[in-house]
């Protein structure tokens, strides 16, 4: 990795409210859907998000929305398959949506840092 | 409508006025016998990234198969999330010049502030935060760099005099009649010194105009410079800007030729067709602006197709000059998964308040349950 966990401290902004939770689940959660609303994320998490949710071959539906420009918090939406709702939660898709994209970020940095390495060996740089 | 025809499935098509196949469709259940769930597996072995330019203030490189989602969050986490330091705070001790103190101040605070770039990664975050008497925290070693600008315009000994034809240059007039972004000096405060290790904090570039003076006037400031992302104020952004486009596809249906051949290439930005034996070729379609001009022609309109791959994303990150604008993408694929990695936290702490409170209201029902017990005994 080419990006040390010394950087990592200091490299996303310190939570406004120490300590306070930023994820909620909204009113009106079932067994198999719920909905999440998660403070100061937008749409640069919300949609690869959403996308990486539905890969999920058990979720049915997953959306997001900020439903206020002014409000920096975003809603997103998930609904299980009746079949998988006895094993898979809402909130379980949304922890693996988290973590496939963690593990994307990983991928595409080390196929980043080999192509510009060879590509700057190629130049002679 | 999604295409059946396999090779057409991830080609966004352009025609005269509209667009079609728009949409990503890879997810599980959209077409029936296929399997298209998370599997980074098959990610990594279709990932393609390839660099085509790579200087550290303009960087091109292609991202192939990814989602537009995915690339779309790397692009606004370069230009918002990828904190940079920039002045935030100007004392100003003196300012006689025809700049008002706030314009001023706002000039300063655009100049992009450039150093050893770990010792910037490692430095901390400012809080603005008022400490718990109310009081507003101080700065640090660790979170701010103190720059100062002291500027005094003067009368050149022995100057020209102006004549009635010409007007003496005023280079020749006076002395630090224009300010510039190289007058902002670097004052090491603590151990700086030593953690920037010989790439000490100036302006990356030297020559932005700040202010002009005429002799008499003075500008003197202390800045205070701290850590910030783009989202806040656009003088944090280390991208001038970072960009994607898809790459353009044209494919030729039927063969055209001679001179019609030379009036398709002409369609196009020179280099993407050339006219080889006689017959139109598509030679890069890289260059293509894809401005649909082919299409307003009736003689070409059913020859050619026109489309953009949309999993096929062509990069270009200009760096404001804080990074190297290749780790300016490092960084923003940092910053995603730091907070997934938050996230994931916030997400389990939750689940973990939940089930503490379940088991309280439990506890709390056994209990009652005892208490009716012990009645019935009585």
């Amino acid at each position: 990795m080419s990006f040390g966990d010394e950087f990592l401290d200091n490299l996303l902004p310190p939570q406004e409210e120490e300590g306070k939770l930023r994820v909620r689940v909204l009113p009106g959660e079932e067994p198999g859907s719920a909905s999440f609303q998660i403070d100061d994320e937008d749409h640069t998490l919300g949609n690869a998000l959403r996308y990486m949710i539905m890969k999920n071959p058990h979720v049915e539906f997953c959306g997001y929305s900020i439903p206020h420009p002014s409000e920096s918090v975003m809603n997103i939406r998930i609904q299980i398959y009746p079949e998988y709702e006895e094993e898979t939660r809402p909130v379980d898709a949304l922890m693996k949506g988290l973590d496939d994209l963690r593990d994307l970020c990983d991928v595409v940095e080390e196929k980043f840092v080999a192509a510009r390495d060879s590509f700057n060996e190629e130049q002679g740089v | 409508m999604p295409s059946a025809d396999l090779s057409q499935r991830n080609i966004v098509g352009i025609h005269a006025e509209t667009v079609s196949n728009v949409t990503s469709t890879d997810f599980p259940g959209h077409y029936p016998g296929e399997d298209h769930t998370w599997n980074l597996a098959n990610f990594k072995r279709n990932l393609r990234i390839k660099f085509y330019r790579n200087e550290p203030l303009h960087a091109e490189f292609d991202v192939v198969h990814i989602d537009a989602s995915v690339a779309n969050a790397f692009r606004r986490i370069m230009m918002a999330e990828v904190p940079t330091f920039a002045i935030e705070k100007v004392y100003m001790l003196e300012n006689t010049s025809v700049i008002q103190d706030e314009v001023l101040s706002h000039r300063l605070g655009l100049v992009p502030i450039k150093a050893n770039q770990d010792t910037l990664k490692r430095m901390k975050w400012y809080s603005k935060k008022p400490l718990p008497d109310g009081s507003i925290p101080s700065a640090t070693t660790d979170d701010t760099i103190v720059f100062g600008i002291d500027v005094v315009c003067e009368r050149k000994p022995n100057a020209p005099k102006p004549t009635a034809t010409s007007t003496p240059h005023p280079d020749d007039l006076y002395v630090n009649h224009s300010v510039f972004a190289k007058d902002i000096t670097y004052s090491p405060v603590g151990d700086q010194e030593e953690s920037f290790d010989g790439n000490p904090p100036h302006a990356a570039s030297p020559d932005i105009l700040l202010a002009k003076l005429r002799p008499g006037q003075v500008i003197s400031a202390q800045l205070h410079a701290v850590k910030g992302v783009g989202k806040d104020h656009a003088k944090f952004s280390p991208v001038a800007p970072a960009s994607y486009r898809l790459l353009p596809t044209i494919e030729i249906l039927e063969p055209i030729r001679s001179k019609a051949a030379e009036r398709f290439k002409k369609c196009f930005p020179s280099g993407v067709v050339e006219v080889i034996n006689d017959e139109a070729v598509v030679v890069n379609p890289r260059n293509d602006t894809v401005s649909r001009e082919v299409l307003r022609h009736e003689e070409f309109k059913d020859k050619v197709r026109l489309g953009r791959v949309r999993d096929h994303f062509m990069y270009s990150v200009e760096s404001s000059g804080q990074f190297d604008s290749d780790d300016i993408f490092l960084q923003s694929i940092a910053v995603l998964r730091s907070k997934c990695n938050v996230l994931k936290s916030h997400v389990e702490t939750m689940l973990q308040l939940e089930e503490e409170k379940r088991e309280r209201e439990e506890g709390v029902v056994e209990d009652a349950e005892d208490v009716d017990k012990m009645d019935v005994d009585e």
